[in-house]
């Protein structure tokens, strides 16, 4: 990976990339980011006056899902320029370097870019046993990560994983598996959830981070609001179904081939902040809910925890009994209202004894 | 029974009437009077107004979650979930905006509009109430005490169930409303917070759902207890709720 003191536009002129797809490139990314046209402008002199950012990306417990999304991302430029936009020198996916090689890099950065490097983080550290249910280059995951975090600018967490825990983390959660802000507290962290999150997303992250030298606007949750301050729901091209009260009942009726809205499948869009129904997937061609699966909420904290992806009322596990809000709230109504049935006939035969006793 | 209400004009006059007898108008006048206007108008009325948000806001609540069977035709000639969603809002617009009147409402208002706002937990006469309340529903004793606004159990019953289950509807609701207003909204700043303790809406959705239910059991118990209470007790209940006015049975003494 090159040297971090030339700048993106240095690099990417050396590939051959025209002078015109750069700008190209800038207008699409500053559109996508919701700035306004002068931030290409923005975008294109700092591309090309400032040095790249060298980023530091590691795995964790995770399935690299986030690292398949990003090298797909939809314009075919994209994937270049962002591999070339940051100066990527570490990630042991899909670095050349292996072994002492590859660890000497992390030590050479900590030290060259003190507190000028970003950290991106795709997976989680387990906890448990001392950290040692995940060990990369011989120490525990939670150990290494620690270190690296304690001289970078900022921390992205890429996908559920880093941001909420996911699926390692689900209940019982035996290797006690955190999301990364559990142990990294003194840094800022950006949070791009998702499983994976959309490559169009976590590339025009890092345009944003790389231009404008900071992080984006983040919500209460730490994600950029840029793409996670609506939900699916609000974007969903089925909206006009669910308005209508038009439903998909079963996978195979009517309503189902007719494209109807899926919430009685259990759907999660109207409860899941991401931008599939505006980005959509694989360039732009579809995504969950297009496809006539409901989505999954799988950008959002403790989806793999919710019981099924199908039920609309979630179910609730409480005092080992599984149940819904309706069946639990129904039983305990019903309960009330026999237990008033009870109490007036007790009340109504007591008061007739006391009559006839006076 | 502290009592400093005086009697009204209406009572002075039924009580001069009953007075031709024995002159009871020169003797001093009992210390429980027979009538004793509690719930003032504004009270009144937010009682009924709330009453019916709340039974608009179960049923198209529960529509929401489980929406009524699916519509055949084009979407634009439909907006069925769109006006449960409508309906929905506004009746809970309704309750919100009532329950901070209400709210205000205890600093012009009588001293009984104030009893639904706190609990007198440092009170051993209240305490001794609590106990002889549920003596007297668990049949032990062989009549209530008089009270002018609600008995201690009801005033636990309507601060825990009624009170705080309608102030977490109402930061449930808006937040979840919110969702739909945007992050900028006034409700996403006033209300988000909510999303920090249930970083996932759809827990947010689940909780507002089972207070539904909670509010429903309120409503079982609390018709079930003014009805028992009206014929039973030593007062009267519904009607109060209507003319305000709290009318005893007896004029005895605890």
């Amino acid at each position: 990976m090159g040297v971090a003191t030339e700048t993106f536009y240095d690099v990417i002129r050396r590939q051959g990339i025209s002078r015109r797809s750069f700008v190209k490139f800038c207008s699409l990314t500053a559109a996508s980011l919701g700035l306004s046209p002068f931030a290409a402008t923005q975008m294109a002199h700092a591309l090309e006056t400032k040095p790249r950012v060298p980023v530091i990306w590691m795995h964790g417990l995770e399935c690299t899902c986030c690292s398949e999304s990003f090298i797909r991302s939809a314009h075919p430029l994209v994937k270049d320029v962002i591999l070339s936009m940051i100066s990527l020198d570490y990630d042991d996916t899909i670095m050349a370097a292996a072994g002492h090689q590859a660890e000497a890099i992390l030590e050479e950065t900590k030290e060259k870019y003190k507190g000028q490097y970003i950290l991106a983080v795709e997976g989680n550290p387990p906890l448990n046993e001392d950290g040692m249910y995940c060990i990369d280059g011989g120490k525990p995951f939670v150990e290494k990560l620690k270190y690296m975090a304690a001289d970078a600018s900022a921390v992205v967490a890429w996908g559920a994983c880093a941001s909420w825990g996911c699926v390692q983390a689900a209940k019982p959660n035996p290797t006690h598996a955190v999301p990364i802000d559990k142990v990294i507290l003194d840094k800022p962290i950006i949070k791009v959830p998702g499983c994976p999150p959309i490559a169009e997303v976590m590339t025009g992250v890092i345009t944003y981070i790389t231009t404008f030298g900071r992080l984006p606007d983040l919500d209460r949750q730490g994600r950029p609001k840029m793409f996670y301050s609506q939900r699916i729901h609000d974007k969903c091209y089925r909206r006009g179904h669910f308005d209508a009260g038009q439903f998909v009942e079963a996978w195979d009726d009517e309503g189902a081939r007719k494209g109807y809205c899926l919430y009685k499948m259990g759907c999660k869009g109207p409860t899941t902040y991401n931008a599939c129904s505006t980005v959509r997937w694989n360039n732009g061609v579809s995504f969950p809910i297009q496809s006539g699966h409901g989505c999954i909420g799988c950008s959002e904290d403790g989806f793999w925890d919710k019981e099924s992806f199908y039920d609309r009322l979630t179910t609730i596990n409480q005092f080992g009994v599984e149940a819904n809000a309706d069946r639990i709230g129904g039983a305990v109504a019903g309960v009330v209202l026999a237990g008033v049935a009870v109490h007036a006939g007790v009340t109504a035969v007591k008061r007739l004894s006391t009559k006839r006793d006076e | 029974m502290p009592n400093t209400t005086r009697p009204s004009r209406f009572q002075e006059q039924v009580l001069a009437g009953v007075a031709d007898i024995g002159g009871a108008l020169n003797r001093e006048l009992p210390i429980n009077r027979p009538t004793i206007y509690v719930y003032e108008a504004p009270v009144r009325l937010w009682h009924w107004v709330n009453a019916l948000a709340i039974v608009v806001l179960a049923v198209t609540g529960y529509f929401i979650g489980s929406p009524l069977p699916t519509l055949s035709g084009e979407a634009s000639d439909h907006f069925l979930m769109g006006y449960i969603r409508f309906t929905h809002f506004s009746a809970g617009y309704v309750l919100a905006i009532g329950f901070v009147m209400r709210f205000l409402w205890i600093f012009w208002g009588n001293i009984h509009s104030r009893q639904l706002f706190y609990l007198p937990i440092w009170s051993r006469k209240w305490w001794s109430g609590v106990r002889q309340e549920l003596r007297w529903y668990m049949f032990l004793e062989k009549e209530p005490r008089k009270y002018i606004g609600h008995n201690p159990l009801a005033h636990i019953f309507m601060v825990l169930m009624a009170m705080s289950i309608t102030v977490g509807m109402i930061c449930t609701g808006f937040a979840l409303y919110s969702q739909g207003e945007g992050i900028d909204s006034w409700q996403a700043k006033a209300f988000g917070w909510v999303f920090r303790l249930f970083p996932n809406s759809q827990d947010v959705h689940t909780w507002h759902h089972m207070g539904m239910w909670v509010i429903i059991t309120f409503v079982i118990i609390h018709i079930y207890a003014a009805i028992r209470e009206d014929i039973m007790s030593r007062q009267t209940m519904i009607s109060t709720m209507i003319s305000g006015e709290r009318q005893f049975r007896d004029d005895r003494e605890d």
